[in-house]
């Protein structure tokens, strides 16, 4: 049996944790950039993956003080390989159509504002201080993503099936970010962060009642898909998009302008 | 360039920065914008202490960049800018010369509202909102029902 955590370890795990859902969401959402339906859509989620990408900096620029190896948060970010990601699966899971990108991102920013709200009262000041900068551009996020999945759940017919179909797929992928292991464990007895279970119902209330209002139905099943945030198994989608986000580092190690 | 004999205020650096542009804004001052939040001599060195607005503003580079130009520029040499990111940024940080110049230049001032409070351009209060976001990350597009025209307003956080 590997030894138990110590307290630094643990923490580094849950700011990679925080960092590696914003860097590979932010990451997967400038995907759009160029290709969204609508140019003020285009400049919408251009911003939202540039306030996420920002948000990565401070996680990851903290992962790599408390590390303690020198490391940047770039280092972090373009010098790891699959296996060393902790961001929850359902940040990677590709794109799709535009109906399925927005349905993630509501999925997600709703987990995000809940878990920041407690961040803001950590016992480590420099996580409360990057929750409460956070905070606010994740409040505007949910307001955004919340509203366009009501306005196309509750749309057109057509619009309307893209987004249960996208409910229906990205569903399975929800339950992970409540999955509670020793890495959170260490963090409640610090003070520096909620258990995740403890934020889901607060997270089932405000999913249905913004879905109720798009006239979408939750599906009936608690199978959730895990492996992501504790690194044991990422999709196949990871992979390649690390093939991507890291290439120019991978070509050219240490490249800067 | 010329090299100071003695120290200058902290008042003469605040107003050298206050001559600043901000680098997407450029009619409004870093000062008038908020982010600068504190200058003070520790010996020899000049600490100014900044906050940036918007997580992911590429922006901020730059404005670290123009700050340490305009006082090198001034004569200071030994200049250390630190990030401060608590207290969070604030619009309401913003200084209402500054807010005057926003509305002047074409772009709406924030409001608590969580919108305009009336067209830049035709000061009409018949706006409507085009998108959340705009050309930067401060920044919402709305257009005047009135006079047509689109415009920017100053996102308030």
């Amino acid at each position: 049996m590997a030894a138990p955590l110590t307290q630094d370890e643990a923490l580094f795990q849950f700011l990679l944790r925080m960092g590696d859902n914003t860097l590979i969401l932010g990451h997967r959402v400038s995907e759009w950039c160029g290709h969204a339906p609508v140019l003020e859509e285009d400049i919408a989620l251009a911003n939202t993956a540039l306030d996420l990408i920002g948000q990565t900096q401070m996680w990851l620029g903290l992962a790599g003080e408390v590390q303690g190896e020198d490391k940047s948060a770039d280092d972090l970010a373009f010098l790891r390989d699959v296996w060393d990601f902790r961001n929850v699966l359902l940040v990677e899971v590709p794109n799709e159509d535009f109906g399925r990108t927005l349905m993630r991102q509501f999925l997600f920013d709703a987990w995000h504002s809940i878990q920041l709200g407690h961040l803001m009262k950590s016992s480590d000041e420099r996580i409360s201080a990057i929750a409460a900068k956070t905070s606010k551009e994740v409040a505007y996020h949910l307001e955004r993503s919340a509203d366009t999945v009501v306005g196309l759940g509750d749309g057109t017919e057509e619009s309307h099936g893209y987004m249960q179909s996208a409910l229906d797929y990205l569903w399975p992928y929800v339950g992970e970010m409540f999955a509670s292991d020793e890495v959170d464990a260490a963090m409640v007895k610090a003070g520096i962060a909620p258990d995740p279970a403890s934020l889901r119902a607060d997270y089932d209330a405000l999913i249905g009642r913004v879905l109720a209002e798009a006239t979408l139905n939750i599906p009936d099943s608690g199978f959730a898909h895990k492996g992501g945030r504790n690194g044991k198994m990422h999709t196949e989608h990871l992979g390649h998009l690390l093939t991507q986000m890291q290439w120019l580092q991978r070509a050219y190690p240490g490249a800067s302008w | 360039m010329s090299q100071l004999h003695e120290q200058p205020s902290v008042d003469q650096i605040w107003e050298w920065l206050d001559a600043v542009p901000d680098p997407e804004i450029p009619v409004i001052s870093l000062v008038d914008l908020g982010i600068i939040r504190g200058v003070d001599w520790q010996e020899d060195t000049l600490v100014v202490s900044v906050t940036p607005t918007y997580s992911g503003c590429p922006a901020t580079a730059i404005i670290n960049l123009d700050i340490e130009t305009a006082l090198r520029d001034h004569g200071l040499n030994k200049i250390q800018l630190k990030t401060q990111i608590a207290p969070a940024w604030t619009t309401d940080w913003m200084s209402e010369k500054g807010r005057a110049r926003l509305e002047e230049f074409g772009i709406a001032p924030p409001q608590a509202a969580g919108g305009p409070e009336r067209c830049p351009n035709c000061k009409s209060t018949n706006v409507t909102r085009v998108s959340q976001f705009g050309s930067t990350p401060c920044k919402a597009h709305w257009r005047c029902q009135d006079c047509l025209e689109p415009f920017d307003y100053f996102k308030c956080i």
